[in-house]
């Protein structure tokens, strides 16, 4: 419910500097995913809004409330954690009913809401039962339903489904969404899963090296990268990188290199007049490629295939491109050669360019 | 079964035999031994075989002898207080320990310290400071205005409360480290879920910290316990079991009845009933590992089971 904003957030361990000064808003009733590889503070980010690691500098506010000195009881939220961290030694409903308990709610209360908690996860057989007597998928419905059980107006995700296995994963990853079309809250959720942060999110944040990249809604982020990071980390299969550099030929822009030739549009040569390196990397997504063997040179690319993997509905093709590795993502009716070259047309929507040195798009 | 197979089966048994004949001579023929000898009338000038077989008149002396049901007595009173005592302060140091402070590493190896001292010197340590003229607990309390001081090993319930305060100075540091051990391995995660979950401190400790260690505690305290039974030098130093009876500890008791009395089946058959006492909790320990094991395998079973 609340608004949460953070504020030039910096986090030091001794002299190490984690992260670098995190300026972010987020809406009331917001599903926003931390999504970035390992190390890259989204974690460490988390763990402080909850007030479990210390904020070295800057600020975090909840309904304009600075809340960095407060203790994480007195912020108001539910965290699921990575390893679920049930209490060992409670039972399914003590577990779900600990925070609720702590604060002498009325017995009759307690009961009812873990009842109608457990009915909706399904964990009511289950309710007697301790932890280590729950398969894996059993201990995470706990943990969601330990954090369902409190009325807190916000709910913190550290990775909940990355000790699953795929199926499980996949299922849970569903329910999850459905659950946060339900409960109106603010939800922010940490992962290095892109599959989990397209899916689950209203926003996305994309990090890396302790910096924000990019964040904004799925569609935003998927449809203009900033820079090469974001554009590469998001998307399965990811972003093909070709090198290539930017030419100026009869009243237009091309960008070519190795093995390709490809005419810009008017309105796109126009936006590049000037731009100063002409060095940059054409980024492609393997869905912007589709076969066609009688597009025109400048708008399509000839690609020997090299390995052809079949996936179900579609089939991934590992090519090469002037000795530069591409992937093209095809569906499965077409019709694929074993060896030789293959024409592809590109998708004008789809052409990435971003500057060679700093990696941001052009 | 032809003779390979069954040589074959032969082999393990073959390669245990050594084992098997050194704990026979080693371990059960000393304490059959001693049972035998329990039985007998028997004073150090007599060769065992001379000695006159009396049945169990031994035991039922025992039974009769109020000097030895008092140190039975006080040896209990002992172990219960001692072992009381080291818990509550051993748990209660290592709860506030268990967090990362600059030196807390070096903290850590002097309270341990105690335990390393060889218990005759701890004894020794102790009743220099117990002396009553020039022991440093009656001179400070000399200098704080109490001219009198404590008769620390001269009155019986003061000797009695000064062998526990040594014996809870060297053992502490056990039931300490083996509960810090405990404590560090707890679940991280559960605590900062109890974090979120509004838990304070106190609540932390009682609610998921003490729960959590309960079988490291009961195994710590049994052994301590099993420890406590048998206690010797430190009190054989310090009061040798007086004044009167009043520190008299069943061990004690055993030493003087076969050192001093010169009646060695008595003193056996006092070993054994101590023998037996030790035995109960050695089992008890036994039976409770063996529940906690079967109550491990019965609940990854039920996971197994009812699956995802």
């Amino acid at each position: 419910m609340p608004r949460i904003r953070l504020e030039g957030l910096v986090k030091r361990y001794g002299a190490v500097q984690v992260l670098h000064g995190i300026d972010l808003e987020m809406d009331e009733n917001e599903f926003t995913v931390f999504v970035g590889p390992s190390g890259c503070g989204k974690s460490t980010t988390l763990r402080m809004i909850a007030g479990l690691e210390s904020v070295s500098e800057g600020e975090i506010y909840i309904d304009e409330k600075p809340v960095s000195h407060l203790e994480p009881k007195a912020r108001d939220l539910a965290m699921v954690f990575q390893d679920y961290a049930l209490y060992p030694h409670m039972n399914v409903a003590r577990n779900m009913s600990f925070a609720l308990r702590l604060q002498r709610r009325p017995k009759a209360e307690i009961e009812q809401k873990i009842a109608a908690v457990a009915e909706t996860l399904g964990l009511t057989p289950f309710l007697e039962r301790k932890p280590a007597e729950l398969s894996g998928g059993q201990r995470q419905r706990v943990a969601m339903g330990r954090a369902l059980t409190r009325d807190s107006s916000t709910f913190l995700f550290d990775e909940p489904l990355s000790n699953l296995d795929a199926k499980l994963r996949g299922q849970m990853r569903a329910e999850l969404a459905l659950m946060s079309q339900r409960v109106k809250k603010n939800m922010i959720y940490v992962t290095h899963d892109q599959i989990e942060a397209m899916t689950l999110a209203d926003r996305i944040v994309v990090m890396n090296g302790g910096y924000i990249q990019q964040q904004g809604t799925p569609e935003q982020l998927f449809k203009n990268p900033v820079n090469k990071f974001v554009a590469g980390f998001l998307g399965m299969p990811p972003m093909n990188f070709l090198d290539g550099e930017l030419t100026h030929r009869d009243g237009t822009m091309f960008v070519s290199g190795n093995g390709f030739d490809v005419r810009l549009t008017q309105a796109r040569s126009q936006s590049l007049q000037h731009v100063a390196s002409k060095e940059v990397v054409l980024g492609i997504r393997p869905s912007d490629l589709s076969h066609d063997e009688k597009a025109p040179e400048d708008r399509s690319l000839s690609l020997g295939i090299v390995v052809s993997e079949y996936v179900g509905a579609q089939t991934v093709l590992l090519c090469d491109c002037g000795g530069q590795k591409i992937e093209v993502e095809l569906k499965s009716e077409t019709p694929v050669r074993a060896q030789g070259n293959m024409r592809f047309s590109i998708n004008p929507e789809g052409i990435h360019l971003f500057d060679r040195q700093s990696e941001i798009a052009l | 079964m032809s003779i390979a197979t069954r040589a074959n089966r032969l082999t393990p048994y073959i390669f245990m035999a050594p084992a098997v004949v050194v704990l026979v001579f080693a371990l059960l023929y000393p304490i059959g031994y001693m049972i035998y000898a329990s039985f007998l009338d028997w004073s150090p000038s007599q060769r065992i075989g001379e000695a006159e077989f009396i049945g169990f008149r031994n035991y039922i002396n025992l039974a009769g002898d109020a000097a030895f049901r008092e140190s039975f007595w006080v040896t209990i009173k002992f172990a219960a207080i001692v072992v009381t005592l080291e818990m509550v302060i051993g748990v209660g140091l290592a709860l506030l320990l268990d967090r990362n402070i600059k030196g807390m590493s070096v903290l850590r190896t002097i309270f341990i310290l105690p335990m390393m001292i060889a218990p005759i010197v701890v004894g020794l340590m102790w009743r220099y400071m117990y002396h009553p003229t020039v022991g440093i607990f009656n001179r400070t309390l000399k200098g704080m205005g109490f001219e009198e001081g404590i008769p620390w090993l001269s009155d019986g319930t003061w000797a009695f409360a000064a062998v526990v305060i040594a014996d809870v100075w060297q053992w502490t540091p056990f039931i300490f480290i083996l509960s810090l051990a405990a404590m560090q391995s707890l679940p991280r995660s559960a605590l900062e879920a109890a974090d979120i979950d509004g838990a304070t401190e106190m609540q932390k400790i009682w609610m998921i910290k003490l729960p959590l260690m309960m079988p490291v505690l009961i195994v710590t305290l049994l052994l301590r316990l099993i420890d406590a039974f048998k206690v010797l030098e430190v009190i054989l130093v310090l009061t040798n079991g007086g004044p009167g009876l009043s520190t008299e500890i069943l061990a004690l008791r055993i030493f003087r009845t076969a050192q001093e009395f010169q009646e060695l089946g008595e003193a056996a058959a006092m070993s054994n009933v101590l023998l037996i006492l030790l035995m109960v909790l050695t089992i008890g320990m036994f039976i409770y590992n063996k529940l906690q094991e079967a109550r491990a395998a019965a609940m990854r079973a039920k996971a197994n089971a009812t699956g995802s």
